[in-house]
């Protein structure tokens, strides 16, 4: 395949973004290849949103300049001074956060503010709104009711919707901002062979990951931002693993933390017959009991509706319906409260960090202290120094990168507000710690912060449990590994016995896969 | 990470950060300043307790209206309830507690009837919390029906007439109750020293005790403060039973000052709490706001509204300015937030290549 300019969807010029007080881009070229994935990779804070969002029309850039190429060959300069601009030359975005609306259905979600029409141009057509929305659905695979109410669906579904609002507009290039991060490795299978599809029929794709070993899979091209400049771009069959990890990051990945193995002592912790009933038949979980270990790290890994949040939840006392028996050091947990369950020595770190693990508009150190006051007070009153001391502590240990801890917690990238979540739990003196998808939307060098931070926690003999989606970091971080199927256990595997392969089948028993890659 | 590397990514002073911080006060001093000159003897001592005497009132129940916002509720029964427990009391001096079923009557002393009263204030304030945590009802439904249901109490109470002469009679034991409305101590009105009394405990409370982080915790994010380990329907309640005591308070001390319980004070009450709220820096979502901001709107709204009367302006006028100094106030305080923000951030990506360049 040429190089040649033939080939090219869309160019970015010499772009420089400027906000009051920071530069997010400078002097940044991008180029999208027609029919090609287009990859684009960097750490938090490396500019690759700003990018994104000046190519989709969310931002305008403070020079440079973007050039569409038509089919013909023919250039033409253009500006977007909005989304709708942008959608109009046919460039759509998948956002990595959610924009839904969870009281309306799919159908009207994907259809906002593009409702099909009868009878001029008042009466919205809902039957033709769920007949198309079915159509898109079964292209990207799922099965979804049009008329379910997207408050109804697991959060892997609503990407999917997510993905569907642009797949209407039939867009000449596609920017998916980190479109995996929800999914099973099934519903990925199926994402990726949309993209093969859509590359068929010309569609340039950029795509926007941290998950590097999917970059390697499907990429074609790669450019490395870091430090709001471009690093480098080019085929992504002419490059390394480890040389795009040494770009994106300019430090040795070598440095990189990867799992160990650790000495366990007694039992710590023990579950027997959790058991949690789903709403209208069936259970989110059933009868699924293990055990972890001082110093043992246990990943749990499962599909979407495996019930790996809710095990995690219910193991901490918020959902009422759950039963079974939970032992902390021997000492019954599940009759106490979630607050007193902390104080006995369970903390959890939510998955999602934003909506249940963090105050958005509390400085870093309240944040921090939330969870452990009572260690410093005295009488009525809280000591202001003890506390800044313990909080300088923590944000040291987890070293987050933060001017001040009065700073407010918004102004925080992903992975340091995650590390703020961890901090959290940690400054109330747990001995087991429960963590939902930890390295979740976060960079390369802090995921390998918090991996770092696992494997202290297990060599100074606390417990944890940890869930992923990701199958490599299960399979590197744990000593133990479960597999949750359907609310069911179908899978224990110790570290030296276990096989990506063993792991993957796991976890899909019971499912009766019927869709086929 | 070095101290001084913490004074150089320090966000920048900066003056106009300030005076937008300090608006309410700033705005306070402003108001007091326009009317000394345009209203006649407004700066006479006379003047000044009217307008403390006024301010006061709204300061109380505005104290308790913060905790419930600032925990993410809202408590739209505190004129009622006020309204109620003046009623009660009122009742329990004139006519005393009837016990049929033995055949007495029973008088209270004064302070007795101000405990009783306070209590079932709490009581009230109870009873929105568990509609509001227990039964899932949204507050301002759950108040809204409190409201309704106890401006119907108090009418119920005397029939829709007033109680006079609350001064009791002294071979009852139940004398001295005007005291609490119309004493003073050292030359200030005894209602005064209660409002400055209460807002420096609830600031304390606020600012220095577990308890009061707690509050804007349960106000600011719900779902992390329950996975916090904090007791969320113990905290929302124990807002609407302290909003509950201040209203029941307010409820007392108007009815001593007019020595007469009336069934319809206390009629939109809870409006102008809010307002003073919100006037002060709080957000009407939970999680943010302070006692002295609340005591500075509450402040600014009894000056504006004792100036406007001293002018001569029409009451219809007063109403109508309350409401756009309402509106302005919170569009100021969303500048603000963003203002602060945009600080934040910066001083936040100083120090993020700042540290770049150490590491």
């Amino acid at each position: 395949m040429s190089d040649g300019t033939a080939d090219l969807a869309m160019e970015a010029r010499d772009i420089t973004k400027v906000f009051p007080g920071t530069t997010a881009l400078q002097n940044v070229e991008f180029r999208i290849y027609r029919g090609k994935i287009n990859v684009l990779v960097g750490e938090n804070g490396a500019g690759k949103s700003t990018l994104m969002k000046i190519i989709a029309g969310i931002e305008q850039p403070t020079a440079g300049s973007l050039h569409m190429y038509k089919e013909n060959g023919e250039v033409e300069e253009v500006s977007f001074s909005s989304t709708r601009e942008a959608a109009k030359k046919g460039i759509g975005i998948v956002h990595q956060e959610l924009n839904l609306f969870s009281d309306l259905d799919v159908a009207e979600n994907i259809f906002m503010n593009k409702e099909l029409k009868k009878y001029g141009s008042v009466h919205i057509d809902h039957h033709a709104q769920a007949e198309r929305a079915r159509e898109v659905l079964k292209r990207l695979g799922q099965d979804i009711n049009p008329s379910t109410l997207v408050r109804d669906l697991r959060l892997g579904q609503q990407q999917i919707v997510e993905i569907a609002k642009t797949m209407i507009d039939e867009p000449k290039i596609l920017i998916m901002d980190e479109p995996t991060s929800s999914l099973s490795v099934q519903e990925v299978r199926v994402l990726f062979k949309v993209i093969q599809e859509l590359k068929q029929q010309g569609v340039a794709i950029v795509y926007i990951s941290h998950r590097l070993e999917e970059v390697k899979e499907i990429g074609d091209y790669i450019t490395i931002l870091r430090d709001a400049k471009l690093i480098d771009c080019c085929r992504v069959a002419g490059i390394e693993m480890s040389e795009i990890i040494q770009k994106m990051v300019g430090r040795d990945p070598k440095k990189f933390f990867s799992g160990q193995a650790h000495d366990t002592g007694k039992e710590l912790l023990r579950v027997e017959g959790m058991t949690l009933p789903r709403f209208g038949g069936g259970f989110t979980l059933e009868n699924v009991s293990f055990t972890v270990r001082e110093g043992e790290i246990l990943g749990i890994y499962g599909l979407m509706g495996a019930g790996r949040t809710e095990l995690l939840e219910s193991m901490m006392g918020i959902c009422d319906k759950a039963e079974g028996k939970v032992w902390l050091e021997k000492e019954r947990l599940d009759k106490l409260d979630t607050k007193q369950r902390i104080q006995k020595g369970l903390v959890l770190i939510p998955e999602e960090r934003q909506r249940e693990g963090l105050f958005l508009n509390l400085s870093v150190g309240k944040n921090l202290s939330m969870a452990s006051i009572i260690r410093y007070v005295k009488g009525f009153h809280i000591i202001k120094r003890l506390e800044d001391n313990l909080v300088s502590e923590m944000v040291e240990e987890m070293a987050i990168k933060v001017a001040s801890p009065h700073i407010s917690i918004n102004a925080l990238s992903g992975g340091n507000q995650q590390k703020v979540v961890i901090g959290k739990g940690l400054l109330t003196k747990p001995k087991v710690l429960l963590m939902d998808e930890p390295t979740r939307g976060i960079d390369v060098g802090a995921k390998s912060d918090v991996f770092e931070i696992m494997s202290n926690l297990a060599r100074d003999k606390f417990g944890v449990v940890f869930v992923s989606s990701e199958l490599e970091e299960i399979f590197s971080m744990s000593d133990r590994i479960l597999v949750l199927s359907k609310g069911n256990i179908t899978g224990e595997f110790d570290r030296s016995e276990a096989t990506e392969e063993k792991i993957r089948k796991a976890s899909e028993i019971g499912h009766g896969i019927t869709v086929k890659a | 990470m070095s101290t001084e590397m913490k004074r150089r990514t320090d966000p920048k002073f900066s003056v106009g950060m300030l005076i937008l911080k300090l608006r309410t006060l700033i705005a306070l001093f402003a108001v007091l300043l326009v009317f000394s000159f345009i209203a006649p003897n407004f700066l006479s001592m006379a003047n000044i307790i009217a307008m403390l005497k006024h301010s006061a009132i709204w300061a109380i129940i505005a104290i308790g209206m913060t905790f419930v916002i600032v925990g993410g509720g809202i408590d739209l029964s505190v004129g009622s309830i006020a309204g109620l427990c003046g009623m009660l009391a009122g009742g329990l001096i004139v006519e005393g507690l009837r016990l049929p079923v033995f055949g007495i009557v029973v008088y209270f002393h004064t302070p007795m009837i101000i405990l009783l009263v306070l209590l079932i204030g709490v009581l009230l304030g109870a009873v929105s919390g568990l509609f509001v945590t227990k039964l899932g009802v949204a507050p301002f439904i759950a108040t809204l029906g409190m409201m309704y249901m106890a401006r119907g109490l108090a009418m119920l109470r005397s029939g829709g007439k007033t109680f006079p002469n609350l001064i009791g009679k002294a071979e009852l034991g139940n004398t001295g109750f005007p005291f609490l409305g119309a004493g003073t101590i050292l030359g200030i009105p005894l209602l005064v020293w209660l409002a400055i009394i209460l807002a420096v405990i609830t600031a304390y409370v606020m600012k220095k005790t577990p308890s009061g982080r707690h509050v804007y915790a349960v106000g600011g994010n719900e779902d992390a403060a329950v996975l916090s380990g904090i007791r969320v329907n113990r905290v929302k309640t124990a807002t609407y039973m302290f909003s509950g005591f201040t209203a029941a308070l307010v409820g007392l001390i108007l009815a001593s000052q007019l020595v007469a319980s009336h069934p319809a004070t206390g009629d939109t009450f809870e409006l102008t709490a809010i307002a003073a709220v919100v006037l002060g820096g709080t957000s009407l979502s939970g999680g943010r706001g302070t006692i002295s901001g609340s005591i500075v709107g509450a402040l600014i709204l009894g000056v504006l509204n004792d100036g406007l009367v001293m002018v001569g302006v029409s009451s219809f006028w007063q109403t109508t300015i309350k409401g756009m100094v309402v509106v302005l106030a919170v569009i100021i305080d969303q500048y603000q937030l963003k203002k602060q923000n945009e600080a934040a951030l910066k001083g936040q990506t100083k120090s993020d290549s700042l540290s770049d360049a150490v590491a």
